[in-house]
């Protein structure tokens, strides 16, 4: 479904990723991790379609984001770490404009709206002004944003940033629920929620793939954190046994 | 089409949320009434002496309502624009950059010119009504005294024109950058240099001062106001503004080979 190969991304003189290729099928829930700074959002912003790449290819369902840019974007629905909202609009007015620019047909509009409403829990904050929610809004307003065309790939940048625990838990739901005939790429630093929610995980570090396994392959004896730590500072092998220490 | 017509909407909602909308109206027509009050009182006054010299007809065929009222007030009019449109067209593309809903539609099925042509629409819409409401000064004219329509009317075509071109200049420095007071600070630079650029045409020969008197804004403008619709405003006027459409479409498609 999404087939990421070769790819690089230079800003001038830094590279920001070198030579990353991963897969993700359909219907699965890959989960992206990294430190700050290893080139997560970079990517994501490629495999969007916000940015090209130096070099190397993305395909999503069978369409190259560089040839085929318009298939793909039709097809993917985005979550920025830092949710796309108009703070002037209201939750309604905005996700009709989304759904309107995403390429809902008018006739269509209505329900997608009254769906992503009810699958996000926005249906009572529907007429609030979005730069009067609170941050757990905002982020739920922002998903819902990423669902209302019914994508069949979904690119969610930190969804749980910022939340309290209580959030947390529904989106984690959400996205559960989401999952199925869809294939969700997630971008997060928190494990657990990898743990509960990614078959599949890949592992990126200084603008390179560290590991690119299934959750159960990778955590056979291990916590997540330990496999995390020990592909991180996997060229220090000092540093890797104090971590590993740390973990234990 | 349809997509540049929704961003079209939003945009010009966006005008009307924001106090922006109301701020831009409120001292456009303050401006233009006490413009007219006084173009009008003045008039008023110079009837009086005119009048008073019979034996000279020819002063009073001169003094008319067009020239001594109407056409001051659109040629003022234009100068409050200079400053009053980068301040409408500032947050277009700076604020999108800004609040990170430039990737929303960044990542959208739409094109780049829809975007930029949805943008300007709004903006232009935006500007019909602002120009569209100082309509009420010549038509307090007309009801109470005898200008000349199509004189009128050629002016109000000259001052939108110079107005749309205004708009595209200020979407162009717009999409440079994220930050609104650089867009319109550059946008207000550029708007008043391109109006004042023909002053030094008198000395500077007559090849350099054809081109400057030429790249003008003030002088296709002045035509339009004294009634003169030619070909050649009019080309110049749409090459300015598709000009700066073209250039803003592609700086904000810049942003995809960066």
């Amino acid at each position: 479904m999404i087939e990421v190969r070769n790819l690089t991304k230079r800003y001038g003189e830094l590279v920001a990723i070198r030579d990353i290729s991963f897969t993700a099928a359909t219907g699965q829930v890959l989960g992206f991790l990294g430190p700050n700074g290893a080139g997560k959002t970079t990517t994501m912003r490629i495999i969007t379609g916000f940015m090209p790449a130096t070099s190397g290819t993305v395909k999503v369902a069978g369409y190259d984001i560089f040839d085929d840019s318009y298939e793909v974007r039709k097809r993917i629905g985005y979550l920025p770490e830092n949710p796309p909202l108009y703070g002037d609009m209201t939750v309604e007015s905005y996700l009709r404009f989304v759904g309107r620019i995403r390429g809902v047909s008018k006739a269509e509009l209505g329900d997608a709206v009254d769906r992503v409403l009810h699958t996000c829990g926005l249906t009572g904050v529907i007429d609030r002004g979005i730069g009067h929610l609170s941050k757990g809004y905002r982020q739920r307003v922002g998903l819902a944003q990423a669902l209302i065309h019914n994508p069949s790939v979904l690119v969610l940048d930190e969804p749980t940033i910022g939340l309290d625990p209580r959030q947390i838990i529904d989106i984690r739901t959400l996205i559960k629920h989401l999952a199925g005939e869809r294939t969700v790429i997630l971008s997060t630093h928190i494990l657990p929620e990898v743990s509960q929610l990614c078959e599949k995980v890949v592992i990126i570090n200084e603008g390179r793939i560290a590991v690119e396994d299934t959750l159960s392959n990778l955590t056979q004896g291990m916590s997540l954190e330990q496999v995390f730590l020990r592909y991180i500072t996997k060229d220090i092998p000092e540093a890797r046994g104090a971590a590993e220490e740390a973990v234990a | 089409m349809r997509n540049a017509l929704t961003i079209a909407g939003k945009e010009l909602r966006s005008y009307f949320v924001s106090p922006i909308a109301y701020v831009v109206l409120t001292g456009f027509l303050l401006l233009g009434g006490w413009f007219f009050f006084n173009l009008l009182s003045r008039f008023q006054f110079l009837l009086g002496i005119y009048s008073a010299m019979r034996n000279n007809p020819e002063a009073q065929l001169r003094l008319n309502l067009n020239d001594f009222v109407i056409a001051p007030l659109l040629h003022n009019l234009s100068v409050v624009l200079v400053i009053l449109v980068p301040v409408i067209t500032m947050r277009s593309f700076a604020e999108e950059k800004r609040s990170g809903t430039y990737e929303l539609l960044m990542t959208s099925p739409l094109s780049i010119t829809e975007v930029v042509a949805g943008k300007f629409l709004g903006a232009f819409v935006f500007l019909l009504i602002m120009i569209g409401l100082t309509g009420v000064y010549p038509l307090i004219l007309l009801l109470f005294g005898n200008p000349e329509l199509g004189v009128i009317a050629a002016g109000y075509v000259g001052l939108l024109l110079i107005a749309t071109a205004f708009v595209s200049v200020g979407l162009l420095t717009s999409s440079f950058t994220e930050n609104q007071i650089i867009a319109a600070v550059s946008c207000l630079v550029l708007l008043l240099l391109l109006y004042v650029i023909s002053w030094p045409a008198e000395t500077a020969g007559p090849l350099l001062g054809g081109v400057l008197k030429y790249l003008s804004l003030t002088e296709h403008f002045g035509e339009m106001v004294k009634g003169v619709i030619d070909t050649k405003d009019l080309v110049y006027f749409f090459s300015v503004i598709l000009l700066a459409l073209f250039l803003t479409q592609r700086s904000v498609e810049s942003v995809r080979w960066r």
